[in-house]
């Protein structure tokens, strides 16, 4: 497409030439509004197709919110004697809250320590080792992580600790393994911004180095790692497959680490393929994903409200 | 004229008067791994005074400041022979206590550097990672180093917001300030008006002379005028190597070596 550069000189006075550029210039203009247009119209059809969906389990099918919010029996097959199907999602809901904050504190303190050991402490070679490790495990599928811990994970579990070894333990051993790079690497972006004239201010006020990284980098990155967890938790609560093959899809109320259960995502790939299209049960796994929806959706407003404070720090 | 001669006897021959010395470097040498940066300068700071390090680009000058509290040991490769002295005892000697060498010997960069916390916390910094840490003394020391710095008035109302708001002279003296904390008896700047306003300037140029009543500044400035403005005496480097050092006017008025005169009267540099 392009014209060699070196030939533009006699080229730019030449008006067809201009006329073509001022093309092109609108052409371009034109695409990239368009690329713009369509990413905003798929957010958009997501979301009202995602709402309508969601929201007619209560309207069309007149489930009551609260009972589907907070009701822990879960059984669409349940006999019209016994009062019929009956759709509460607390369980998964509650698996998906515990299993996403346990791996996220699982993976924060090992992600921002080697983030810390990979910039502050050894970044030469520890930079060289650890960078690419992370970006592997940033690229192995879930469906890798997942069967390693169904092989490896699970009867582990089974035999060293108790249970089925299926459980939300296994899954937040799982997930936080999963999140673990994505924790790491927006940590070592953070710690890369803090410059070096501050911390040579700190060295020339006499602090040591474990002082300056605790009470200076540490601080100055606060914000930055609050973010890098919150993208790790948005990970965790949508991811499906690893967790599902793991955590042992149980539909009642887990009552221990080592008890079997299910997640928002788990239950919604579990089932999505048994359902029927405008059924009530179809209907419930789009409330689910409506859940999910809503949820990433303020992780992104966190991460973004925490980059503006972070922004008006610095 | 007789005193005039006098000081600058003192000078060339590095006499100070018995006691009056706080540093005396001694045949330094330094290396950026094979390439030499410094090479055998001795130089004497008096207590008390202003001394104004001048010399074109690259001469060194920076890499010599930083050699007057260690802080080049953070750079990679660099190796130094030589003494600097301080109160008689070589900071490069074994068993030296570089905590103490650099809480005594503060340092102010070129860009100011404040710390992304509070204007508080950037100047109970460094008294909190000497130890102290009640609330009161803490207090205290933030309210007399602000007040030192000429920065109290302004900063008073805020002390909790980020220092990263205040404006780049602000900034500045809040580094100063936060030097002051710790008490230090020596305060090496770098070029401390170079990223700033002329009216910023001259703020910190009259901060300057309010600290000399208690402290011992070197200085490294571009600027021959403000060397004339604020020092006591001026060293004038050249590819690392010390050339000339006298008592300001001295050394502006009657040059000793024809490379310090023709860089005063600019004839390069
Ligand atoms: N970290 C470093 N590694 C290698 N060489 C360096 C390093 N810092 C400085 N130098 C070299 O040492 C010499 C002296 O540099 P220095 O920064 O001390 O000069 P300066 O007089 O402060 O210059 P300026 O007026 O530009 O600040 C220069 O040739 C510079 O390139
Ligand atoms: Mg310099």
């Amino acid at each position: 497409m392009s014209l060699p550069a070196t030939r533009s000189p006699e080229l730019k006075t030449n008006p067809s030439h201009m006329k073509f550029e001022k093309l092109r210039g609108t052409f371009g203009y034109s695409l990239t509004i368009l690329s713009v247009f369509i990413i905003l119209l798929a957010v958009i059809s997501i979301y009202i197709f995602v709402f309508s969906k969601g929201l007619s389990t209560f309207f069309v099918d007149k489930l009551h919110l609260w009972d589907f919010l907070s009701g822990t029996e879960w059984n669409p097959t349940r006999s019209e004697e016994a009062g019929g199907p009956v759709f509460g999602v607390f369980a998964f809901i509650y698996g998906s809250f515990v299993v996403t904050f346990l791996a996220a504190a699982i993976a924060a303190p090992i992600g921002i320590g080697s983030a810390i050991f990979m910039t502050e402490i050894a970044p030469k070679w520890g930079r060289k080792l650890l960078q690419p490790v992370v970006e592997l495990l940033v690229g192995i599928p879930s469906v890798v992580y997942g069967f390693t811990g169904l092989t490896l994970l699970v009867p582990f579990i089974r035999e060293h600790i108790g249970g089925l070894g299926f459980s939300l333990l296994a899954g937040v051993i799982v997930l936080s393994i999963m999140i673990l790079p994505t924790i790491t690497s927006i940590s070592v972006d953070t710690l890369l911004t803090v410059s070096p004239e501050i911390k040579a201010g700190s060295y020339a006020l006499g602090a040591t180095r474990w002082q300056t990284i605790w009470r200076l980098i540490m601080r100055a990155s606060a914000p930055g790692f609050v973010t890098a967890v919150i993208f790790g938790m948005a990970r965790a609560f949508g991811e499906a497959l690893a967790v599902q093959m793991v955590i042992g899809n149980s539909k009642r109320m887990p009552t221990s680490l080592l008890d079997p259960g299910s997640t928002i995502t788990s239950v919604i790939t579990m089932n999505m393929g048994n359902t029927v299209p405008g059924t009530l049960e179809n209907n419930v796994l789009w409330s689910l994903a409506l859940i999910l929806l809503l949820m990433s959706t303020v992780f992104i407003f966190a991460v973004r409200l925490i980059g503006q404070r972070g922004r008006l720090m610095s | 004229m007789a005193e005039l001669k006098e000081a600058r006897d003192a000078a060339r021959y590095h006499i100070a008067p018995e006691g009056k010395t706080v540093l005396n470097v001694r045949r330094l040498n330094l290396f950026y791994g094979k390439k030499q940066a410094l090479f055998g300068v001795d130089l004497d700071v008096y207590k008390g005074e202003v001394l104004a390090l001048i010399g074109p680009s690259g001469c060194g000058k920076s890499t010599f400041l930083r050699t007057l509290n260690r802080l080049n040991d953070l750079i990679d490769g660099v190796r130094i022979e030589g003494e600097v002295l301080w109160h008689g005892e070589n900071i490069y000697g074994e068993g030296q206590d570089l905590i103490e060498i650099r809480k005594r010997i503060g340092m102010v960069f070129q860009r100011p550097n404040p710390f992304p916390l509070s204007i508080y916390d950037n100047i109970a910094y460094g008294p909190r990672i000497h130890g102290i840490k009640d609330r009161k003394r803490l207090d205290e020391i933030v309210e007399r180093s602000l007040t030192q710095a000429a920065l109290w008035d302004e900063v008073k109302d805020r002390l909790h917001a980020s220092a990263l708001g205040l404006s780049g002279g602000q900034q500045q003296r809040l580094v100063i300030a936060r030097v002051l904390a710790v008490e230090p008896e020596i305060v090496l700047m770098d070029e401390p008006t170079s990223a700033l306003d002329p009216i910023s300037t001259s703020r910190i140029e009259e901060l300057i002379g309010m600290l000399k009543k208690r402290y011992t500044i070197v200085i490294v400035t571009h600027n021959m005028q403000q060397a004339a403005r604020i020092s006591d005496r001026t060293a004038f480097f050249l590819n690392g190597y010390l050339i000339e050092v006298a008592p300001t006017p001295v050394l502006f008025q009657t040059p000793q070596k024809k490379e310090t005169e023709d860089y005063i009267t600019g004839r390069f540099g």
